[in-house]
């Protein structure tokens, strides 16, 4: 990597930076109550657009996982997850009406609110279907994984998106609020995943899982990128360049091990497949605010109406994280 | 009490004065050296919080880093204090803040009464062990190193480097012979004593400030000097990773530290509640340990490392994506390809199945799909037989059927219609590959097919050259994978006899040789249909030599079954 390529990611991640602070202005603060935050707490960082049915399980299960302090941006969510979320004692709550499209699908907003509040502290950026499991997560809090990446002087830690869908038809079984969705969204694709090198950014290019095996068997290519590196040890000087897939400086890509060892790594395991889905891809179809003309919805669009159905005979059943490392799909590195 | 305690704390003030407490409680004294680094705040809050205990002391504080002359400077000055103020100890026990009593403290002052006069201190010499940080050994005993590993890691190095390129040696004081060893060590009042009232300390001193790490040599070595008798093991627990840093106990090892049998543990978890609920506790409740078990620790953390640094192999996955040539072994296991087979026999794939319960698949790389074994459309592991899916990424493809169908031998079937190019290479340098070849059975199908003729010639000559292409490849220097390749003329003559041995080599199911033969394709007037191909200027070569003459090559079938004779 030559003096000019560092140079334009230098430039890369200031631009970052800097629409991220044109984009803080859309944000309006609701309830801002940062002054909690206590140094060593673990932040939880998310984008969200009405996800109400969804929110009460989704703080419960961070709570319980040790997340000290929710920091939320409501895009405009008509469902009175505002009101909601601004009721918890432990959420500071920002809200904006502008496109989530433009703030590139949340990320502008997230990176300047963790350049303002997550700065030298452990940032987790996660969605609300979006559930962060690591090895020993059972018995220990993330809080001692973050100590332990401290002590080993590691800045950030990966954790592949898995898919989770339920058996039958993704819309057979209603999803109550407070509701574990994994009791629903039970399965996963065990092993049909495909790794590439990302040679610009050093991360790693997943793709595969249900949804390249149902929507995307013909067209891989577009498929959803799965990698992603949620948990930070955050600077004011880091940004994620597209979602949470790529940070810069690249130096925090590297979740992985090339020389044939396995670093820790972690699941998010993800919940989206539930019966709220079919009305969200219609209703995403029409507001067009995703990544790529929000190709993967007008996939998910076709296909979901005709059998949306994802399990298949070799789908596995979710356990617990054991489990996951046995397959392959995470590793507890040298942590024991 | 005959056992004094010297505790370094720089974290966890809270945690600390617990232990100080349970140690105070069974009458120990103890010297607790703070940091420098520590804010002077938390410092006299935490002195304060122990000013109720009668026989402690605060060393002068010292900048405690890393690798640093500090943290021996403060272990002498706490020891002086010890040997000092407390004049009944026999025993001094090194410990840290994160450090967490295992056993009743009784337990551990019955078994140094017991040993008055030994030391408790590891301490081997460097040519002995390799624990090594920074590919340095016997040089952090011959240089100079005045830079901090940790936060001045360009100097160390540039200064390491500048002394060996002018070959610079330092002397060793009165030829002394370095040890090393844990740092947490238990040293009797005469030896400690005999170290700090040494003539030469000074000396010793201005050596070992220099040395690299010390606090893991000075004690270590100078123990050698005066010990009447020594046990190089240290009482403290401690493990280490491949980095050279402690691995930390949490609430989930309490089982295994009740059984470690261990008087002290290092390092806790500040936040391990459950640990400091059950060891710290009185006597009675601390005593119900189970069967000790202590090598299972060491196995728990020796996989840890394993985990870190070779990884599983064949597994590629998130948090290991090997660069070509550091996989360890691209795929996870065994597997077998035939070329040719399921060409030349009509009922090769159940055959093989029958013959040696392996998992058979069809053309796993075939044009239209992937043929997985049974009509399957997903297979083990949720993989898809989309041909898309596959060529977009086919090394993740064979990887991923290997990785997901651990524990049953895989076999599929190639040849030059499929799309392989891409894991070709990957299959010829993998060792568990294991491919049989017979060349030029692409032609059996052409053959037997109703084309025209024109059509047949064109499509020989394109499959003639995929596969050449492809024997070449399996021909190179830097083939792994056990090959074997006949051509089609000779594999005829006798078909069994290499059937038989590339069976033998995958463990058959049936160790009395093969119970039934595969049938082999009627080919009758195939000599002459070669010819035919040469008369229209294309030559057919990878099939070895068949005469135009029909009734030449006669299907096996009626001739002798060598392996059914017993």
């Amino acid at each position: 990597m030559g003096i000019w390529q560092s140079y334009r990611m230098r430039l890369r991640r200031k631009r970052a930076k800097i629409r991220a602070f044109r984009k803080h202005f859309a944000l309006r603060s609701v309830t801002d109550r940062t002054g909690q935050i206590a140094p060593g707490d673990v932040l939880l960082f998310s984008t969200l657009r009405d996800e109400l049915v969804r929110l009460p399980y989704f703080l419960q299960y961070y709570r319980n996982l040790g997340i000290a302090h929710f920091l939320i941006v409501d895009n405009a969510s008509s469902d009175g997850g505002t009101d909601y979320l601004a009721q918890q004692p432990d959420v500071s709550l920002w809200s904006t009406r502008a496109s989530y499209k433009r703030a590139r699908f949340g990320v502008d907003w997230l990176n300047w609110l963790q350049g303002r509040y997550g700065h030298d502290h452990w940032t987790l950026v996660v969605d609300p279907d979006e559930f962060l499991v690591y090895p020993f997560c059972d018995t220990r809090p993330i809080r001692a994984l973050t100590d332990w990446l401290d002590s080993s002087a590691v800045k950030s830690f990966g954790a592949m998106l898995l898919d989770m869908y339920p058996k039958g038809r993704i819309d057979a079984v209603p999803y109550r609020a407070g509701q574990d969705p994994l009791e629903i969204a039970a399965w996963f694709d065990p092993g049909n995943y495909m790794i590439e090198k990302n040679r610009r950014y050093g991360n790693l290019w997943i793709q595969g899982g249900p949804r390249a095996r149902v929507f995307f068997a013909d067209n891989p290519k577009k498929a959803p990128a799965l990698n992603k590196t949620p948990l930070v040890r955050w600077d004011r000087r880091y940004a994620y360049d597209s979602s949470t897939h790529m940070l810069l400086p690249r130096g925090l890509n590297l979740t992985y091990d090339e020389w044939g060892g396995e670093k820790a790594s972690g699941i998010l395991l993800h919940a989206k497949f539930l019966d709220t889905f079919t009305a969200k891809a219609e209703e995403e179809l029409v507001r067009r605010q995703h990544y790529a003309g929000s190709v993967e919805y007008r996939a998910y669009a076709e296909h979901v109406r005709g059998n949306p159905e994802l399990w298949c005979k070799w789908s596995e059943k979710y356990i617990n994280w054991r489990q996951l490392e046995i397959l392959g799909l995470m590793s507890k590195g040298n942590w024991a | 009490m005959s056992l004094g305690i010297v505790m370094l704390v720089h974290t966890a003030f809270g945690r600390a004065e617990q232990v100080v407490r349970h140690w105070a409680a069974s009458g120990c004294p103890l010297v607790i050296h703070v940091d420098q680094a520590v804010p002077n705040k938390a410092y006299s809050a935490f002195v304060k919080a122990l000013s109720d205990l009668p026989d402690i002391r605060f060393a002068r504080r010292h900048r405690c880093e890393w690798g640093m002359w500090g943290l021996v400077a403060a272990t002498q000055n706490a020891s002086e204090i010890m040997l000092r103020e407390f004049r009944e100890v026999r025993h001094v026990y090194l410990t840290s803040g994160s450090c967490l009593p295992l056993r009743p403290v009784q337990e551990l002052i019955d078994y140094l009464a017991a040993r008055p006069h030994t030391d408790f201190i590891e301490s081997a010499t460097t040519a002995d062990v390799p624990w090594t940080i920074g590919g340095l050994d016997e040089e952090r005993f011959t240089l100079r190193f005045p830079f901090s590993w940790r936060k001045n890691r360009y100097l160390f190095d540039r200064y390491v480097a500048l002394q060996r390129a002018v070959g610079f040696r330092r002397r060793l004081p009165n030829s002394i012979v370095p040890h090393m060893g844990s740092q947490w060590w238990c040293l009797t009042r005469q030896t400690l004593s005999a170290i700090l009232e040494d003539p030469e300390r000074r000396r010793y001193e201005r050596y070992f400030s220099k040395v690299w790490i010390p606090d893991e040599s000075y004690f270590q070595t100078l123990a050698r000097q005066y010990s009447r008798q020594i046990e190089s093991r240290s009482l403290t627990l401690s493990k280490f990773d491949y980095q050279g840093k402690p691995h930390i106990f949490y609430d989930d090892h309490l089982q295994l530290l009740r059984r470690s049998d261990c008087f002290v543990a290092r390092k806790i978890w500040p936040f391990a509640n459950r640990l400091y609920e059950a060891f710290l506790t009185d006597q009675a409740s601390a005593m119900k340990r189970t069967e000790p078990n202590p090598g299972k620790i060491d196995r728990i953390f020796a996989k840890a490392v394993e985990r870190r640094t070779r990884g599983r192999p064949g597994l590629y996955m998130q948090s290991r994506f090997p660069v070509e040539g550091r996989e360890n072994g691209l795929t996870c296991a065994p597997y077998s390809v035939f070329e040719g087979f399921s060409e030349l026999f009509e009922n090769f794939e159940p055959w093989l199945a029958r013959m040696t319960g392996m998992r058979v698949h069809g053309h796993l790389f075939a044009p239209e799909r992937a043929e997985f074994a049974d009509g399957q459309t997903v297979t083990a592991g949720a993989l898809s037989d989309s041909a898309a899916l596959r060529d977009y990424n086919p090394h993740a493809f064979l990887a991923s059927l290997m990785w997901n169908t651990r524990g049953e031998r895989q076999c599929f079937q190639l040849g030059p219609n499929d799309i392989f190019e891409e894991v070709e290479w990957a299959m010829a340098k993998d060792t568990n590959a294991q491919i049989s070849v017979i060349s030029g059975a692409w032609a059996v199908p052409l053959f037997q097919s109703n084309a025209n003729f024109s059509e047949i010639r064109r499509e020989a000559a394109r499959l003639q050259q995929i596969e050449a292409e492809h024997l070449k490849v399996l021909r190179s220097q830097w083939v792994r994978a056990r090959v074997r390749i006949w051509t089609m003329a000779e594999f005829i003559e006798a078909p069994m006899e290499p059937l038989q041995t590339i069976i033998d080599e995958i463990g058959s199911a049936n160790p009395h040789g093969l119970a039934e033969v595969p049938r082999m394709a009627d080919l009758t007037g195939f000599g002459q249909f070669l010819q035919n191909l040469k008369n229209q200027g294309m030559h057919p070569y990878l099939m070895g030599d068949f005469r135009a003459e029909a009734g030449l090559h006669q299907p096996p079938e009626s001739q002798r079954k060598p392996y059914l004779v017993r």
